[in-house]
């Protein structure tokens, strides 16, 4: 069962290791003229980012803390260290305390390299100075990984300040042996998709398992919906709000939706993904759209059939954006500005960047798929083969409404669109736009 | 002291001298003593009480997101976030929150909400336990562990408990009562309308065993001749609990008062287990949390919203020390 994240996700924020990050952030604002001296005249050597030596010993800050994951990154440390790197101590931190103290813990005394995503999340964090440019590493590696990779590891001033590592793509699950046996076909337009959904009602079967109690996983049905009908640059604006959210695509999206909601799982407010996964494991559910990161995890963890499931790209709805664009989010590395070994994590991530690094990483992966290039590592399944060639048929891939918008924005939005899920009409959905305008306002400029 | 200052008629010039003497007569040691036990507490009071609350309604007047310093500037207008922080804001964050904030509105109903279930019917139902288990029922020992038993689980547990019970799909509720399937599954905890009530089921689980043992620890100390001499005087039960156990029992009353207002506006900790506060169970303090805790945070905004929460608990504390210093200087008064 899930509950088990529950008690990790409220209880470890307050860990002793939070706290002392916390004050420690709090420490470098308060601290005694002395002690601040001492900090600034540390940190200005290391603004250069070229201190320390590729020898030296670095630390690494990780949210890898679910026991899979975890073990593939101290391989993928070990692999680093004996390809010539320095040797790396990891400090691991419980994901979500991990993301939630980030701000203090870069402000404070972080490990020289640390986790984190692609998009504007990795922007928001350099534009501040929080981070170390990776142009010279770039310089070794960029021709590992495609031009549309590069751009997300760049920040809103051109310099690169990520090191990718894994995606994973967004589709539509289902199940091979239902499909087969109720002979049900893969839609690949809208209309398609509806009838398909309509035939799935009429047999008794919830078409799409559907969760939102987190509030994050509904965030996919919107982008991919906006990505759909508006197109991948219309995404991108409105997470940057060039756009406002009052504009006639934003209605549309909203519309379709309407239409889809019907078909979908209900009561998903009060429903954990995990649990919707499993209406679909148990066939309950004809079709789920999530990423293989949530689904094929809950596959492996379930023990349920991991080889009989399968997914499609979602349905095209305009002609003019077909099935160009998905949300792959991205998952990677960067350098802390503070770092104290700036030369020796940059070796390490001189390394990971590589094509070998993330094999070894994807060994023990079921789900996840490496970034660079091309890559099919031995060790892929079914679903990860086609996660490869699936992303490298997009014309361009987004990152997620939480790490393409302003996270705030984000947040905003889950409780926009819990609001419309408890409440589709038409007449909702004009209030729930306003309200996201006025909060974007507030959020976006001041 | 206090009160023969209040005292028109022994107030007067022969007062100071008498005064100045008595503290004359206090030795070094006593003087330390009293620096000591007097200072520490005043000095930890400001530092971790008034320190960080005149700190929150300063910042509540920035826009921050906790990276870099804090500036007199006054914010620019009209241009991105992350290019102006760090400025004064002026009442702007708490404008916002009172206009544009979705969720405010909804949290100030549900604390109130939260306060008046736990007012009209938590304490009682404890206070109704205590009486029954007083009484020396059959097997009252057992009931009392029973009853008691949630107030020893963090209330993080307890929201997991609770959790089991309500799953739509897999929870013992729809599934005793035969509504798990996905046509007609009660989404107790998804909601809006009904999962409130179902959280505060969870918390007057626990609350209503609190309020017991605090209950209990003062019937318990009721002198039994009291009832002895209402049964003498022919009352009934239900007069003797109102007309002598209750007004006897005033002190604890006011500490169960007291209990039940702090635990009614910190409820916290069940909501944020349950959805992290959104959706049908906004409280004001999971609103300060989520600002404030997270990967950008609006300090200045959640600070505002710390701010209101700290106006509202105003009103109950102002109450409370009111009626207590009232109920001191009384009988003095009186002589």
């Amino acid at each position: 069962m899930t509950s088990p994240r529950i008690p990790q996700n409220f209880e470890r924020p307050f860990t002793r290791r939070g706290l002392f990050k916390g004050m420690g952030a709090a420490a470098a604002f308060a601290t005694v003229p002395g002690a601040l001296a001492a900090c600034s005249s540390s940190s200005s050597s290391k603004s250069t980012g070229n201190s320390g030596s590729a020898t030296a010993p670095v630390t690494f800050g990780s949210n890898y803390s679910d026991a899979s994951p975890k073990a593939a990154f101290a391989a993928l440390c070990a692999a680093a260290t004996a390809a010539g790197g320095p040797k790396v101590t990891i400090n691991t931190v419980d994901h979500n305390t991990f993301q939630t103290n980030i701000t203090s813990y870069l402000q404070g005394t972080p490990d020289d390299l640390f986790t984190w995503f692609a998009g504007y999340r990795m922007q928001y964090f350099a534009a501040q100075g929080l981070a170390l440019p990776l142009d010279d590493v770039w310089a070794k590696i960029g021709g590992n990984f495609s031009a549309p990779v590069k751009t997300l590891s760049t920040g809103l001033d051109g310099h690169q300040y990520f090191v990718p590592i894994y995606n994973y793509p967004w589709v539509v699950f289902y199940n091979k042996s239902h499909f087969a046996e109720k002979g049900y076909t893969v839609p690949t337009t809208w209309d398609d998709f509806i009838t398909l959904c309509k035939k799935m009602k009429s047999d008794g079967i919830v078409p799409l398992a559907f969760a939102d109690k987190d509030g994050w996983p509904a965030l996919g049905t919107f982008d991919i919906l906006n990505m759909r009908i508006n197109g991948y640059d219309y995404h991108q604006k409105l997470m940057k709000h060039q756009v406002p959210w009052t504009d006639a695509g934003v209605k549309a999206v909203f519309d379709q939706w309407a239409e889809l909601m019907p078909y979908m799982q209900t009561g998903a407010n009060g429903r954990i993904w995990q649990d919707a996964a499993k209406t679909l494991e148990q066939k309950q559910a004809g079709m789920m759209f999530q990423g293989t990161n949530q689904v094929a995890a809950q596959y492996v963890s379930d023990n349920a059939k991991l080889d009989d499931l399968d997914f499609f790209q979602y349905p095209a709805i305009n002609p003019t954006y077909g099935q160009d664009y998905m949300d792959a989010p991205t998952d990677g590395f960067m350098i802390s500005k503070k770092a104290k070994n700036a030369a020796g994590a940059k070796a390490i991530l001189e390394y990971i960047g590589t094509a070998a690094a993330e094999t070894t990483f994807l060994k023990t992966d079921q789900w996840d798929v490496g970034v660079a290039t091309g890559l099919q590592a031995p060790s892929y399944d079914a679903i990860q083969t086609k996660s490869v060639t699936t992303i490298a048929g997009c014309k361009a891939v987004s990152q997620f409404m939480d790490r393409d918008a302003d996270p705030a924005m984000a947040t905003a939005m889950i409780s926009i669109i819990q609001k419309f899920i408890d409440d589709p009409s038409t007449g909702n959905i004009a209030g729930l736009q306003n309200s996201a305008e006025q909060q974007a306002k507030a959020i976006y400029t001041s | 002291m206090t009160d023969h200052e209040l005292d028109p008629a022994t107030a007067g010039a022969p007062r100071a001298p008498r005064r100045r003497r008595r503290v004359g007569r206090l030795s070094g040691r006593d003087k330390a003593v009293v620096a000591v036990l007097l200072g520490l507490p005043i000095l930890l009071d400001l530092a971790f009480i008034w320190g960080p609350a005149l700190g929150t309604i300063g910042l509540s007047f920035t826009k921050w997101n906790g990276v870099g310093s804090l500036s007199t500037k006054a914010c620019l207008p009209n241009v991105p976030s992350i290019l102006s922080n760090g400025c004064l804001y002026g009442v702007q964050n708490y404008h916002q929150a009172l206009t544009i904030y979705p969720e405010f509105w909804p949290a100030v109903r549900h604390n109130l909400i939260w306060l008046a279930v736990f007012v009209f019917f938590a304490t009682p139902l404890g206070m109704f336990f205590a009486v029954l288990i007083d009484r020396g029922i059959k097997g009252s020992r057992m009931y009392q562990s029973i009853l008691f038993l949630p107030v020893m689980l963090s209330l993080a547990l307890v929201g997991i408990i609770w959790e089991f019970m309500y799953s739509q799909n897999y929870g013992l509720i729809n599934t005793v009562i035969g509504h798990n399937h996905n046509g007609n599954a009660i989404d107790w905890l998804g909601n809006p309308k009904l999962n409130l009530w179902a959280v505060l089921v969870e918390a007057t689980w626990r609350q209503a065993g609190y309020v017991m043992v605090l209950y209990l620890a003062g019937l318990k100390a009721v002198d039994p001749q009291l009832r002895e001499a209402a049964l003498m005087d022919g009352t009934n039960a239900w007069q003797t609990f109102w007309k002598v156990v209750f007004p006897v029992m005033r002190p604890i009353n006011i500490v169960v008062m007291v209990v039940t207002v702090i635990e009614s506006l910190r409820a916290f900790d069940l909501v944020y287990i349950t959805n992290k506060g959104i959706n049908g169970l906004e409280l004001l303090s999971v609103l300060v949390t989520s600002n404030i805790v997270g990967e950008t945070q609006r300090v200045g905004f959640g600070s505002a919203l710390g701010v209101v929460l700290l106006v509202i608990s105003l009103v109950p504390i102002c109450t409370f020390l009111y009626l207590t210093f009232r109920r001191e200087s009384q009988p003095k008064g009186a002589r």
